[in-house]
């Protein structure tokens, strides 16, 4: 009866009917086996050959992290930007190096940059090792002479038993501090989020709202253009339309015409958790980062042609939201080591 | 008069075509899932001849900007979407090396014999 009720008023009718069945069984359905396959979390954390990760390793490197004498000031750790408790960030728009003067950058989280092919903002690096050190050293940041520090760490017994514990026979020296710490920094990683848990079958693990920004995500919004695969990120580097940007970013390792004010897609796993948002801190909100990919950005030089206005709706916003807040999992609590005194 | 240019201009014609199949071979790579792929194989190295060209075909629903900065072949083929593709003559011996602007972990070590 109400099936001929409805075919009486013609096809457009059973077209919106079947529009809306459709859409409702989609949002109460789980992921497709390609959703799946593309974005569930690898079980295992890639580590060179030659610097395993081992627990002497890790407990090492978590010390040397948290140590804020590995800076001039003996008063800047690693930690010090990349707090654990602002998602291995600081929330600031961008960093505070040595002698609180403020950089041009904001401090990235290290989430997952065990994944990361481009370690930086620009990708100057490809390694951890190769990154780990960067910071100590930069005169902006913790503005450390290696020289004096590897003399520091040699007068701490318990530094010197750790590092023998750790790389046994190789010595306190740069390339294993840098290893260590990257052991250490290898082991900061997402933990599960109402995403992946819909994307192993728990349909309820994502609200019908998240579940429509993920769609959209990948269709309308085209954000998977750069935000792909389990971390949301290419890898790769794209001028994003930021008004007033002065900063050259990747066009300052490589002089490519389309790297002008480019810089690294970041992670979008615990989202939530690191506003300021992108390199320079400009929006304070994901509301704002939603805004800003809608008006497809401002029309600057070198601005990626992935850059589109995206004419979404107000609703659309708010689902894309949802989506974004559903990549953030619970927070592990994260406990802060016992240093080695020279004592 | 015009009989005589037009059989030189045959002649050059032939030349040309005869010389450019013994001579160059065009070859095709494709840009698939961010990465270089040639006859269907993920490829991270390619031999070719000197005078050869290479097609760089876009096959991602995205842009890819291909590039090198070799001494030995200096070009950059600028951003393209799906489904185009542009063309590199590698005109001396040697080795370059290719990669994406946009996604760097795509790498492609061309050596000209």
């Amino acid at each position: 009866m109400f099936f001929n009720r409805i075919k009486g008023k013609g096809s457009l009718t059973l077209l919106c009917l079947g529009a809306i069945i459709s859409g409702s069984v989609f949002a109460a359905s789980g992921p497709s086996k390609e959703d799946a396959k593309k974005f569930l979390r690898p079980s295992e954390i890639p580590q060179p050959a030659n610097n395993k990760m081992t627990p002497a390793r890790i407990d090492l490197g978590k010390k040397l992290f948290f140590d804020p004498r590995l800076s001039s000031s003996n008063f800047i750790s690693c930690a010090t930007c990349h707090n654990p408790a602002l998602g291995w960030s600081d929330a600031l728009k961008t960093a505070t190096g040595h002698g609180m003067r403020t950089l041009g950058r904001s401090t990235p989280t290290i989430l997952n940059t065990a994944y990361q092919r481009f370690q930086f903002w620009d990708g100057r690096e490809r390694s951890l090792e190769k990154q780990a050190l960067g910071p100590i050293i930069a005169g902006g940041e913790m503005a450390q002479n290696l020289d004096e520090l590897l003399v520091e760490l040699k007068a701490i017994p318990g530094y010197v038993k750790l590092f023998e514990k750790a790389y046994p026979g190789e010595g306190i020296k740069g390339d294993t501090i840098a290893k260590a710490i990257a052991s250490f920094e290898r082991t900061v990683v997402s933990s599960e989020a109402p995403f992946d848990k819909w994307l192993m079958g728990n349909n309820k693990a994502m609200s019908k709202s998240a579940v429509r920004g993920f769609e959209l995500f990948k269709t309308k919004a085209n954000c998977v253009a750069c935000h792909d695969g389990f971390n949301f990120s290419d890898n790769g580097f794209h001028n994003i339309g930021l008004k007033g940007n002065t900063d050259g970013g990747r066009y300052e390792i490589k002089p490519i015409a389309v790297l002008k004010g480019a810089f690294k897609t970041p992670t979008l796993r615990d989202v939530a958790m690191t506003a300021p948002y992108m390199h320079n801190g400009e929006y304070a909100t994901l509301e704002e980062v939603i805004d800003h990919y809608n008006a497809g950005g401002s029309k600057v030089e070198g601005l990626s042609p992935n850059m589109k206005p995206l004419n979404l709706s107000k609703k659309e916003k708010t689902d894309l939201i949802a989506f974004l807040k559903s990549l953030t999992g619970k927070q592990t609590l994260v406990s802060v080591p016992h240093l080695p005194v020279v004592n | 008069m015009s009989k005589h240019y037009s059989s030189k201009a045959l002649l050059l014609l032939a030349g040309v075509c005869l010389g450019g199949t013994a001579i160059a071979a065009e070859h095709t790579v494709q840009q698939q899932n961010k990465t270089f792929v040639q006859n269907g194989a993920a490829i991270e190295k390619i031999s070719v001849k000197v005078g050869d060209v290479i097609n760089f075909k876009n096959e991602d629903p995205f842009f890819h900007n291909i590039f090198s900065l070799s001494p030995l072949k200096t070009f950059d083929l600028g951003s393209y979407p799906a489904g185009q593709s542009k063309s590199v003559t590698f005109d001396k011996a040697g080795m370059a090396e290719v990669e994406c602007a946009i996604h760097p972990q795509m790498f492609l070590e061309v050596e000209v014999k």
